[in-house]
């Protein structure tokens, strides 16, 4: 019996990370019949039981005390030891902070070759093959795995998740054998950025490049991000250039995101700028210059100055959204 | 303090990719290659912490003849030592780091300092591989951290704030921009690094563990409507994006 194992990481006390619910319906979308289990290292009953409404059935909950404070490491190493012991074919994490430490790790202790960054996945557990984006989206590849097992890890925001029922599922339990030199890095504490939405996770990003002509015009971008709910991002021109923090910069050196909604405010659209954010579902640019580059690659686009374009751009939404 | 920086030579931020006839590369005709952006932060920070412990800091790259050209940055930039694995086979991410991490075997660096990511691939997997390979601890984009003894406190960014962790030497890390400012070589620095030597290591050469079927360009399929800046045309945008697009 083929076997997809899918990590999954819980959000608060009630659910799980959006990204786990896109994982679970990406491992349906491969299994073709296989055996698919979540597993997780931590996670109240009632987050880890949601599994199921996105129809994986069965959680393995790995239970160790050196995996009371999160460990790559210990975690890692636990994965593993859960996916040998069920022979697993696959196993799918999203590429997010966490993954892209596991995943790697994971490559290397079952000698399976590791897709990340995976923007679209086809075939079945036998012979999947993955699609991902190289020199920041500006190319695409399709990649399998030669070694008869797969680490999968997936672009974040880019599946999209499928409610499939609502059976809670099964919680059982996992004893890895973990010893201290396995938990050397430990995390000791996260801290939010307070009040700001991470481009990383917003679904609407609204950035301001060079057109804005200088730090003090920015609120003209954070009141429109404000009226949509959305993130602020910036080129890097503007980060280059000390207006904005590096946090927001999208592009080839920056974030790549890929939001529902992208806003690009007085951004001429530089290849680099293009590789971060050009995935994104839906792009709406404004800009002076008709020949930007950024128009080429917009859905929407208004030709204009921002300085005007924004407030009455923000008023009209304004009116929609809010009455 | 003996300090391995693993760096890599990708195609300039600026270049449009071509895919090349075999469907499965780039094309290079007129691309420009420089030294990965975020390697920079690795050598940086391996020059500052040499000046703060002394020791040694080793440049290494697996490339072709041409990747040189970074080792030659990275010595004009101060490292002590570079070397290179030169090979001219398409290596996946596991070879790669299995080639990185049999040399760090044979020079048993206390840190190891990779950019949180290569430009070209953007895999960001080299310095967990690494650091598995080796049974190391490994701490990826890295913003800012401090070494007290053999303990070390880093903050990372994560998605919507940071992670403080803690870990301890021999350890790897991957460098996030803002850690440090690199320097920019001096002149006289860049012609003396042109005749310094580069050691070659022999590569080693297994299984590829993942094969790449095609390389295309992205299809782009986007409604393109552009218009003007009157009310009327605004009107029409935000009209659009709701019933058409349906993104707000």
């Amino acid at each position: 019996m083929k076997h997809i194992i899918v990590f999954i990481e819980a959000k608060d006390s009630q659910s799980l990370k959006r990204t786990s619910h896109e994982a679970l319906t990406a491992a349906h979308s491969i299994a073709d019949g296989a055996t698919i289990s979540a597993f997780a290292v931590s996670g109240s009953e009632e987050a880890l039981k949601s599994a199921g409404n996105y129809g994986v059935q069965s959680v393995v909950l790995a239970q160790h005390e050196l995996l009371g404070s999160y460990s790559s490491t210990a975690t890692s190493e636990a994965l593993a030891q859960y996916a040998r012991s069920v022979d697993a074919d696959i196993v799918i994490v999203s590429g997010n902070s966490t993954g892209k430490e596991i995943a790697p790790r994971l490559s290397v202790k079952l000698k399976a070759g590791l897709l990340p960054d995976c923007i679209a996945l086809s075939g079945d557990t036998t012979s999947v093959s993955a699609i991902r984006p190289v020199y920041a989206g500006k190319a695409q590849i399709t990649v399998q795995s030669t070694s008869g097992k797969a680490i999968i890890a997936l672009r974040p925001n880019v599946f999209t998740a499928k409610l499939t029922g609502s059976d809670a599922a099964t919680i059982s339990a996992f004893s890895p054998n973990l010893e201290a030199s396995h938990a050397r890095v430990q995390v000791l504490s996260t801290m939010k950025n307070e009040g700001t939405l991470d481009v990383a996770e917003a679904d609407i990003i609204v950035s301001g490049g060079r057109g804005m002509k200088g730090p003090e015009h920015f609120p003209l971008v954070e009141q429109l991000a404000s009226t949509l709910g959305a993130a602020v991002g910036a080129s890097r021109a503007v980060v280059d250039a000390g207006w904005r923090p590096h946090g927001e910069q999208v592009g080839q050196t920056g974030k790549t995101v890929s939001p529902t909604l992208y806003v690009a405010c007085g951004i001429s659209g530089a290849v680099q700028h293009l590789a971060g954010m050009s995935s994104s579902k839906c792009i709406l640019a404004i800009n002076k210059d008709k020949d930007a580059p950024i128009f080429k690659v917009a859905d929407y686009g208004i030709v204009g100055d921002v300085f005007e374009v924004l407030p009455k751009l923000d008023a009209t939404l304004k009116a929609m959204l809010h009455g | 303090m003996n300090i391995l920086v693993c760096i890599s030579q990708v195609p300039d931020t600026t270049t449009k990719i071509q895919v090349s006839g075999d469907g499965q590369t780039i094309d290079k005709t007129g691309v420009k290659f420089i030294l990965n952006p975020y390697d920079e932060f690795a050598i940086e920070e391996g020059l500052k912490l040499r000046e703060q412990f002394g020791g040694t800091v080793t440049a290494l790259t697996v490339g072709t003849e041409t990747s040189k050209e970074i080792l030659r940055t990275a010595l004009a930039m101060g490292v002590d030592k570079a070397c290179i694995t030169k090979t001219d086979a398409q290596l996946d991410s596991y070879n790669v780091a299995e080639n990185i991490a049999g040399f760090a075997k044979s020079i048993s660096p206390d840190l190891i300092i990779f950019g949180r990511q290569s430009i070209d691939f953007d895999s960001s997997s080299m310095a967990p591989m690494v650091a598995e390979m080796l049974n190391m601890p490994s701490i990826s984009v890295v913003s800012s951290w401090k070494i007290e003894g053999t303990g070390i406190q880093a903050e990372r960014d994560i998605e919507g704030g940071k992670e403080i962790l803690s870990t301890s030497l021999p350890c790897v890390i991957s460098a996030q921009k803002g850690l440090n400012d690199p320097r920019y070589p001096k002149l006289p620095d860049i012609m003396k690094a042109k005749s310094k030597p580069i050691e070659e290591i022999a590569p080693c050469h297994g299984n590829n563990l993942v094969a790449l079927s095609s390389m295309a360009l992205p299809s782009s399929k986007r409604v393109g409507m552009i218009v003007g800046d009157s009310d009327a045309d605004i009107t029409s945008i935000v009209t659009a994006l709701h019933e058409q697009a349906k993104v707000i």
